[in-house]
């Protein structure tokens, strides 16, 4: 009897709520810690990214007006999914040589992580919101509401916990998303794509490229479809490119200084708040 | 009672009034009701205000403020160089290091009280430079600019020593020194939305005022002198545009706070990518103000001259493009057109005076080329009539019926009190037109009905939404825009989180 051939699986992207492969039809190899080729994952190019903007863009009213108490069940989903399928995540990680214990260790964390955030969807509207005392005779309230499309520069530091740390906060708020996941480790994202899929996401809201990060940088933080960015990617001449293209369409861009995301200083509602805006609404009170 | 077809069929009843037009003038003239400004004292010469004193400039070079309402000149103040702008700035880092930081939060918020009553025992007369300076009317000044000024100090000074509260379960702790440009439309109320929350949540500042309304600040420089307000703790550089991006350029600045046009506003923002400044950008606006056809008529009109004119329209978050219901729209632009004729435009200083002077020379010329562009791209232009003032920059109120979502005068900022006037159709409609353009500061709704008001309100992308109101503001209230309009709040307790950085929480 002959020894079983493996499946490999082909990694694709996760763009508008399905799995197409990049426009470019190239791909790049991702490697283990012992250099040995372990998939090829797509190369993706400004087409890919114009393609999941406009994917989050026409999502971004629908998901925005969902009410907060179905966005954190959607949340809370996830993290099912999530636990679900633990081992196939500890096995991907522990591929790209991370120890046994410690990719357990970091998929609990991202469930949790998950949980946190799946909580938040109906508290941080009563926590930053406020009725405003008006010295004259009108009624008056600020609300929270999404900024839009954000794009995410995910870093290569915990593939899996810090994708979910960044992507987690922003659609908790209602916004839409495009991940360009972590260059060197790039296939936890492309399967949390899956998860993401299973788990009553709309289609568009979260949506994953591999690739290049300088492929794909310039016509992220430049497209005036997007309107945020949350980048994880130390790098001063980066940064400074991705804060001179928000000055395009005045982008709010937020850098995250942690490298650590089993910190918990990466959950916070104050990340949450970075993509909010604050609509006050004036009502004359009278007879 | 005359009524109105509604859209639906039925009959609506609009006010019992609706049938007349307002028509003062024949029944009286108006006598002239000018506001003395003998008592006002105007130095001749003013140098930047930095710790604590009025120095003369480094490089010596001066410029002129003049009256927009009759061209003459008021005084002449600094232009700031870079030499003036670093002096400023170490000024402010040494009382923020060595006095500000170290005072207890609740003596820092007593000098902001003080503050704030100082500015109400000198209303008037700050009222009036602001009127003599930047061509509004004193009535605007008088009962809107200053008391809302001495409101904003108020309100913060509170903030001082509650931070804590403003941010659950974290420790805010001040930037250090800001950076803050403000416009020339509302010069002290704007001063006032910019140094008062700084200095709440413990910074200290170097203020750039606008090179065509420095005055009031200079004279707020003088108020906090006589406050006690420590020297270095707030200082004030005058000059134009290069003056600013010195600032902004500043190395040892914490943040920038800016206001003014969008395209500034992109400029401040790529100058200081890839530093650590913090900024917030308080931007342009192309401001929708949606008519529906239940709407009160007669108030709605009221609401937008208020939204359009008030302060000759030189407001970022003006009602500039005015959306009707198609049913009520011939009716509301015919009363629009009536109202409009009753508006006084002349001498600000007269306190009968609806709409003052443009505030420059550049400015009136600026609301002028926009004037040929609408007429150019074939809309019908209206303008009251009735005199002008021989000297000053006059603009008559204007609007433009039968113009397209895509024409220049609907997609840009005029600031100016220059109209468009679109129709449609069903809410929908009305909501895509208003969002459809790259601003998202403030816009107004009417309607009487109040499940149409939130459902509208909340599919506007804009920071702030006047419901059957326009132009009302509060230091309690958050202000700020979506879009290119730019991003951070002033007032309300949001206004603190730009000015704070916040510890991480210990949790368990």
């Amino acid at each position: 009897m002959s020894q079983r051939v493996d499946v490999l699986k082909t990694y694709k992207t996760y763009v508008g709520g399905s799995f197409p492969r990049s426009e470019s039809e190239q791909t790049y190899q991702i490697k283990d810690s012992s250099d040995k080729v372990i998939a090829n994952a797509c190369r993706c190019t400004r087409k890919d990214v114009r393609d999941a903007v406009g994917a989050a863009a026409s999502s971004f009213n629908g998901w925005k007006t969902r009410s907060a108490y179905n966005r954190g069940q959607i949340l809370y989903r996830i993290a099912e999914m999530l636990e679900g399928r633990k081992e196939q995540f500890v096995g991907e990680l522990s591929r790209k040589g991370m120890k046994q214990a410690e990719a357990e260790f970091e998929v609990q964390l991202t469930v949790d992580r998950l949980i946190y955030y799946a909580g938040w969807t109906d508290k941080y509207p009563q926590v930053f919101g406020s009725v405003n005392p008006v010295a004259s005779a009108h009624f008056n309230f600020s609300v929270p509401e999404p900024t839009g499309v954000i794009g995410i520069i995910s870093p290569d530091e915990d593939p899996l916990l810090s994708l979910v740390s960044l992507v987690a906060p922003v659609i908790a708020g209602g916004n839409t998303c495009v991940v360009l996941s972590s260059e060197t480790n790039p296939l936890p994202a492309v399967t949390f794509g899956e998860v993401f899929h299973s788990s009553d996401v709309p289609g568009g809201v979260v949506n994953i490229l591999t690739g290049f990060r300088n492929e794909m940088t310039q016509s992220l933080s430049s497209h005036k479809s997007v309107h945020g960015i949350l980048n994880a990617v130390e790098d001063s001449d980066y940064r400074k490119l991705i804060d001179e293209n928000a000055s395009i369409n005045v982008k709010r861009v937020h850098h995250v200084e942690t490298e650590n995301y089993t910190d918990s200083v990466i959950e916070s509602p104050y990340l949450l708040l970075e993509f909010q805006e604050i609509k006050t609404t004036w009502h004359p009170a009278g007879n | 009672m005359k009524t109105e077809p509604g859209s639906n069929g039925s009959a609506k009843p609009t006010s019992p009034n609706s049938d007349l037009k307002l028509d003062f003038a024949s029944f009286w003239e108006y006598s002239d009701a000018p506001q003395s400004s003998d008592f006002v004292e105007l130095k001749e010469e003013y140098g930047h205000f930095i710790d604590g004193a009025f120095v003369k400039p480094e490089k010596g070079r001066m410029m002129t403020t003049v009256n927009p309402a009759n061209e003459k000149e008021l005084a002449r103040f600094a232009e700031g160089t870079s030499e003036d702008v670093d002096k400023a700035v170490k000024a402010a880092r040494k009382a923020y290091e060595k006095v500000w930081s170290k005072l207890s939060a609740r003596e820092r918020g007593k000098y902001l009280f003080r503050v704030a009553r100082m500015i109400q025992e000198k209303s008037r007369e700050l009222a009036v430079i602001e009127t003599m300076d930047g061509g509004k009317p004193i009535r605007e000044s008088r009962d809107v600019d200053v008391p809302l000024a001495a409101a904003y100090f108020f309100y913060y000074a509170g903030w001082a020593d509650k931070l804590e509260y403003a941010f659950p379960g974290r420790n805010p702790q001040p930037l250090g020194v800001c950076g803050q440009i403000i416009p020339w439309n509302f010069p002290l109320l704007m001063l006032a939305w910019k140094i008062a929350p700084a200095l709440a949540a413990g910074n200290t500042v170097v203020l750039k005022p606008a090179e065509t309304t420095p005055l009031t600040a200079l004279m707020f420089a003088e108020i906090c002198n006589v406050a006690g307000v420590p020297p270095g703790v707030i200082n004030i550089v005058t000059g134009a545009g290069q003056t600013g991006s010195t600032l902004v350029d500043h190395p040892d600045i914490d943040k920038i706070a800016f206001t003014g046009s969008t395209e500034v506003g992109k400029i401040i923002q790529k100058a200081v990518s890839g530093t650590d400044k913090k900024y917030t950008l308080e931007l342009g606006g192309k401001g929708p103000n949606i008519i529906f056809e239940d709407a009160p008529v007669d108030q709605a009109v009221e609401g937008i001259i208020n939204a359009i004119f008030f302060n000759q329209g030189h407001v970022c978050c003006a009602g500039s493009r005015l959306l009707v219901q198609e049913g009520i729209a011939d009716q509301l632009i015919s009363k629009l057109k009536d109202r409009m004729d009753t508006l006084i435009v002349g001498d600000p200083l007269d306190k009968n005076t609806d709409i003052g002077a443009i505030n420059s020379k550049a400015q009136l010329q600026k609301i002028k080329n926009y004037l040929e562009i609408g007429v150019k791209e074939g809309a019908a232009m209206y303008q009251s009539d009735g005199p002008l003032p021989e000297n000053g920059y006059y603009c008559r109120p204007t609007i433009f019926t039968g113009v397209g979502q895509s024409n220049r005068i609907v997609q840009e900022e005029i600031f100016g009190p220059v109209l468009t006037i679109q129709t449609f159709r069903t809410p929908q409609e009305a909501v895509e037109k208003a969002n459809n353009t790259p601003f998202g500061l403030a816009g107004g709704i009417w309607s009487d009905k109040g499940s149409k008001i939130f459902n509208i309100s909340r599919e506007i992308r804009n920071g702030v939404v006047w419901a059957n109101t326009y132009n009302k503001f509060d230091p309690t209230s958050p202000f700020g825009g979506y879009k290119e309009s730019g991003m951070g709040r002033e007032g309300g307790l949001h206004g603190l989180y730009p000015y704070v950085k916040l510890s991480q929480p210990v949790r368990s």
